[in-house]
């Protein structure tokens, strides 16, 4: 069991990678969209209800075959500057695993902008305060504070997510306990081992959550 | 459009089953983690310390955990665990465990973990009047659980439920990786005879969209008739 443990150490440090990687583009697609979402035109609006329900809808694997497999079959991809993106399975799977978490990000981020009280902003319209300043320092704080809890289960949901890396030949720490399995044909030892790492990371962010809202928690 | 015609040119009515296997593996993986839910909910709420203990390593360690694990876990180590137990009574040759019902289990213990949270939920919502009513008028423990708390739980936690159903149904198509030809399964086998992913992904997308947004559809229905009286 020891002997097998730097193997999936390593696999560690990637599936970190990708979690740090996909939760930062994902927020600002969930940013985006979320501000897209509260849009009061229609077009706009309906544009961001159909990405979060398409990506909220399918499952993880159906978006990150779409994008590995797929999109290798548009020719003019293939013959564009973005080929050099998308040949790599790595970042593939960053951009199904962004827009994935972009989608829910964006739906969380959606209810809290709509749960600010309505006071909120009236008082900052009566003091003069101009609509990007309200935005800017009244609502996106108020909703990222109230969207803690919340995207500290999305995290975590992420977290267990970047495991599909391994499907397309990522070595992350999926892969890797794959691999020991395939290697040493003992199961029980590569997956529950792989498992506790995962319930270590899931461990820590969720403290690290939990401090968080502690600290920046809102109460209204 | 041809590609999805029924009959041999075509993968329409291959799509077709499996659809049905990927609606089929939901029902069982969401009936056996009703089965887990049922019995690690009274051990969650229970109030010895041992029990408690037991429930919260079940609902922890499965959500803490990728759904891939869990499946992995029993696609590998159960055929190795039946072979053992198999060679304890004298049975020496190879055990292959059944795709669809390693796959459904999977699912169902992960899904069994989300349906205890949400019945633990519940029952905490309820009314502590009616525990204290019941206990008054002398109603036994047992019967108090099955007649007054249950049919309680159950409506409360429809709209939950209707959630963990989703999630489930998404977590089928991981199931795959094990062979089992469902929904995802099937385009990827389609997507390799006639490399066309692009296509056969996107009607998988389709096919997922058309299922969730049916049930969600049916699920509604059942919200509205079971909240009568709210």
């Amino acid at each position: 069991m020891i002997s097998i443990f730097p193997n999936l150490l390593s696999g560690a440090v990637i599936t970190l990678q990708l979690l740090v990687s996909s939760m930062f583009f994902g927020l600002i697609i969930g940013l985006i969209f979320a501000i897209l979402r509260i849009n009061k035109n229609p077009i706009i609006n309906k544009f961001a209800y159909g990405y979060s329900y398409f990506f909220r809808g399918t499952p993880l694997l159906v978006q990150l075959y779409l994008i590995y497999y797929g999109l290798a079959n548009i020719e003019l991809l293939r013959n564009s500057f973005f080929w050099a993106i998308i040949k790599e399975p790595y970042w593939c799977a960053i951009i199904a695993f962004s827009l994935n978490t972009g989608a829910y990000t964006s739906e969380i981020l959606r209810s809290a902008f709509q749960t600010i009280k309505k006071g909120y902003i009236e008082a900052a319209q009566s003091l003069g305060v101009t609509k990007k300043i309200t935005f800017y320092r009244i609502q996106l704080p108020i909703a990222i504070k109230q969207s803690l809890p919340a995207y500290g289960n999305e995290i975590i949901l992420m977290l267990k997510g970047t495991s599909l890396a391994s499907v397309i030949t990522i070595m992350d720490l999926m892969g890797e306990a794959r691999k020991v399995n395939v290697l040493t044909f003992k199961p029980f030892e590569a997956f529950i081992t792989a498992g506790i790492i995962y319930l270590f990371i899931t461990f820590i962010i969720h403290n690290i959550i939990k401090y968080l809202e502690k600290k920046y928690g809102f109460q209204t | 459009m041809e590609l999805l015609s029924f009959g041999d040119n075509g993968w329409g009515d291959e799509l077709f089953l499996a659809t049905l296997m990927t609606i089929a593996v939901s029902i069982a993986a969401m009936a056996i983690g009703f089965l887990f839910a049922l019995i690690f909910t009274p051990l969650k709420l229970s109030k010895k310390k041992s029990l408690n203990i037991i429930g919260n390593c079940y609902t922890t360690i499965i959500r803490g955990v990728p759904e891939l694990l869990v499946i992995y876990l029993l696609f590998f180590g159960g055929t190795g665990a039946a072979m053992y137990v198999a060679s304890i009574f004298g049975y020496d040759g190879y055990i292959e465990i059944n795709a669809f019902i390693t796959g459904a289990l999977a699912i169902g213990i992960i899904s069994g973990a989300y349906s205890t949270e949400v019945f633990r939920g519940a029952i905490l919502s309820i009314d502590k009047g009616q525990f204290e009513a019941s206990k008054v008028l002398g109603i036994k423990k047992n019967i108090q659980f099955y007649k007054i708390i249950l049919p309680q739980m159950l409506r409360l936690s429809i709209p939950n439920l209707s959630n963990v159903w989703q999630i489930t149904l998404k977590d089928t198509s991981l199931i795959s990786v094990t062979g089992l030809v469902e929904i995802m399964r099937q385009s990827y086998i389609a997507a390799g005879s006639t490399r066309d992913p692009l296509f056969f992904y996107s009607v998988a997308a389709v096919l997922y969209l058309m299922l969730t947004f049916l049930s969600m559809k049916l699920i509604n229905k059942l919200e509205i008739k079971y909240s009568k009286g709210y």
